[in-house]
């Protein structure tokens, strides 16, 4: 039997050192992006209002110039959860963008201010109107922008996530990204239209470095820095993809605490039940 | 569902009803007075899980198909719609989309329980082969539940799995042109998955009604993996299975309510929240984490064709368990060798999942080839093999004696056994 058992241990050790070479095989291409802590993280994670309207604030200013959100709604702004918005200041800012609307009595398609229940208008009538403006890039939507991206965890990281309740690799990488432009290293060569940037997969990329110091003025003394509006304008992007995260993470934590206690419950039922039976 | 049944109501209105269908006879001979084994561990709970998994995803999605639309301008807003605009719909569907993880995660625990435990030896092959279908039956509707959204992953792993059946020489590409309902994978395809998705859990309905059928008439097995032969050895299901099938459910739950709640987005991939774009392929597409050892297996296999041969047949290979391994003795406890090689063929399927993450490149095909290789050697080399060579442990003379020890036992069962 203990030759079979230093059989069996073999055979398991050189599986085990056949997937220990795989690991050896991963190239790391992109460096992964940092860490961040996100007010919304974490079981009992909350947006900061301020932050979010800090971000929309950048939104509007610089990414709205070429990126839509086109899956949210302006009267999401004021929901529960949200930017924390009164009635009147969406109607404010649903009426500043102009809405396709029609067709009328004649016919007609017509142009009208935007109201609460409406969507952010596209920017370009499509998408080919968006590559011609952008030298053949588009640039996305980002209405879910914040769950459609992430970074390889790799091992054991992507098992301590399910723990931690680890789930902000897409800010992080959005985060990085914003604050990732640099000049290209030695030996690399950009053709026009092209960027350098750290974290993006394949470092070339065709967004124009979209943040500088100063250029979105905030009001309520929180530094005007690149980091700080990549910050903001990231956890904004976080609350359009995930509306709804505030009371996600309130409504689980009261199901967990019932799970819990009617777990123990049944543990206690079941015990009893069996007490003579083994 | 286990013969005849005794039981006779209070009330005059079910006596009445009782007489002419006898349906809560059959209720209780099934779930109250169906003597269950005593031994049976916290691993037999699987099945009364899997029950509520599918309760669960025929519930939600019901719910999901009220405001679901299957085409391909209208999937990925209409899900996203569900996510932002109906009253808990983030809630139904994150429930439903986690709720085929968990499905998964208790049908692996389940089937690999019945590896370990032998639970398909014979009279119980019937049994299992109907669960070979069963999972046959969820990774289809799986597979399809994915396409729905109709993300980048959804179209493009639409488009590889279908595109498999085109190496079946001479009727492949027909084959794959009648799936699409066209030239590619379009909306003719979304619509028929959607149809197909709605059908599928229903005729898993069906199939569990059999294989519960076929369970109750040859009886579980057990830990010990030997017949029950006294009325000692059994417990009735209502309240002892009953109580602790709750428990080990509502811990399930909590591992659910985790997902759900805290990192609902954690088992899918974020490349299907990009909407599909049939111009624009992923860097890599890989399918939902519960095909990843079976997606190893295709591409370990230089061929096309024999890729596609070799993950059915990896799956096939399963039905055919009870004549591969034709050892006598069904728990893996009494089999010493048996069960050091049923922990080599669990670590082999978490390799292969783990490599169908990976990119097919290097070190990590290599790899594939490998644990390929010995997923197969297990069931057509090992399992034969051991049937001749190894030599089991003495069992317990009784289910009755492995749980309470010999002391505990009247002196009629001790002599009856």
């Amino acid at each position: 039997m203990n030759k079979n058992t230093l059989l069996a241990l073999g055979i398991a050790s050189a599986l085990s050192v056949a997937s220990a070479s795989a690991v050896f095989a991963a190239d790391a291409h992109a460096p992964q992006p940092p860490r961040q802590s996100w007010s919304f993280s974490g079981p009992f994670g909350k947006f900061d209002k301020a932050q979010l309207q800090r971000g929309f604030k950048v939104y509007r200013e610089v990414c709205q110039a070429c990126h839509s959100m086109n899956l949210v709604a302006f009267r999401t702004l004021g929901q529960p959860g949200a930017l924390g918005f009164t009635e009147g200041q969406i109607k404010t800012i649903a009426a500043e963008y102009q809405i396709t609307d029609g067709p009328n009595d004649s016919g007609e398609m017509f142009q009208r201010p935007g109201r609460a229940s409406d969507f952010f208008p596209p920017i370009y009538p499509n998408e080919q109107a968006a590559r011609a403006t952008h030298n053949g890039a588009f640039p996305v939507d980002l209405s879910v922008i914040a769950k459609a991206r992430t970074f390889e965890v790799g091992f054991p990281g992507f098992l301590i996530d399910i723990v931690r309740q680890y789930q902000e690799n897409g800010v992080d990488y959005l985060h990085a990204l914003l604050t990732g432009y640099s000049e290209p290293p030695a030996g690399e060569t950009l053709s026009p239209g092209q960027h350098w940037n750290k974290f993006f997969p394949g470092h070339k990329i065709a967004m124009t470095p979209p943040l500088d110091k100063d250029r979105v003025e905030y009001t309520d003394g929180t530094p005007q820095t690149v980091d700080q509006y990549a910050r903001d304008v990231t956890a904004f992007l976080m609350w359009a993809a995930e509306p709804h995260l505030e009371a996600r993470k309130r409504i689980g934590f009261q199901v967990m605490i019932f799970l819990i206690v009617f777990a123990g419950l049944a543990y206690f039922t079941k015990k009893k039940i069996w007490a003579n039976a083994h | 569902m286990s013969g005849p049944s005794n039981f006779q109501p209070k009330s005059p209105i079910l006596q009445w009803t009782e007489r002419r269908l006898p349906i809560l006879g059959l209720m209780h001979s099934s779930f109250v007075a169906y003597p269950t084994p005593r031994n049976l561990n916290y691993w037999w709970t699987f099945g009364g899980i899997l029950t509520f998994c599918l309760g669960v995803q025929i519930i939600t999605g019901i719910v999901l198909a009220m405001h679901y639309t299957p085409t391909v301008a209208g999937a990925f807003k209409s899900v996203e719609h569900i996510m932002r605009d109906v009253n808990y719909g983030w809630l139904i569907r994150y429930v439903h989309a986690n709720g085929a993880s968990m499905f998964f995660i208790a049908v692996y625990i389940h089937i690999f329980r019945g590896i370990y435990y032998g639970s398909y030896k014979e009279p119980r092959e019937i049994l299992w082969i109907l669960g070979v279908i069963l999972f046959l039956l969820m990774m289809a509707t799986a597979f399809m539940g994915y396409v729905l959204p109709w993300g980048q992953m959804s179209f493009w792993g639409a488009t590889v799995i279908t595109n498999l059946f085109s190496a079946l020489p001479g009727v492949g590409p027909k084959i794959v042109e009648f799936l699409w309902g066209g030239y590619s994978v379009d909306q003719p395809t979304l619509q028929r998955f959607f149809s197909l998705h709605y059908l599928l859990p229903f005729m898993i309905a069906g199939v569990v009604i059999l294989h519960v059928w076929a369970l109750h008439e040859v009886g579980q097995n057990n830990p010990a993996g030997i017949d029950v032969k006294s009325d000692k050895d059994t417990l009735p299901f209502t309240p002892y299975a009953t109580a602790k099938d709750s428990f080990a459910m509502i811990c399930f739950m909590i591992f659910f309510a985790w997902f759900v709640f805290y990192i609902p987005n954690y088992l899918g991939h974020a490349d299907n929240y990009i909407p599909a774009n049939p111009l624009q392929t992923p860097t890599h597409i890989v399918p939902e984490w519960y095909f990843l050892p079976f997606y190893a297996i295709l591409r370990a296999i230089p061929s096309k064709l024999g890729g596609v041969l070799a993950m059915f047949g990896s799956i096939a290979l399963l039905a055919f368990l009870p004549w591969l391994d034709r050892a006598k003795t069904r728990s893996a406890r009494y089999r010493p060798l048996y069960r050091q090689f049923f922990w080599i063929f669990v670590i082999t399927c978490i390799g292969l999942g783990w490599l169908g993450a990976k990119p097919a490149e290097g070190g990590y095909v290599i790899a594939s080839r490998i644990l390929t290789a010995w997923y197969f050697l297990h069931f057509l080399v090992v399992l034969p093999l051991l049937s001749y060579y190894e030599r089991p442990k003495p069992l317990p003379a009784s289910i009755a004696e492995s749980v309470l020890g010999k002391q505990a036992l009247p002196a009629s069962v001790k002599g009856s056994s």
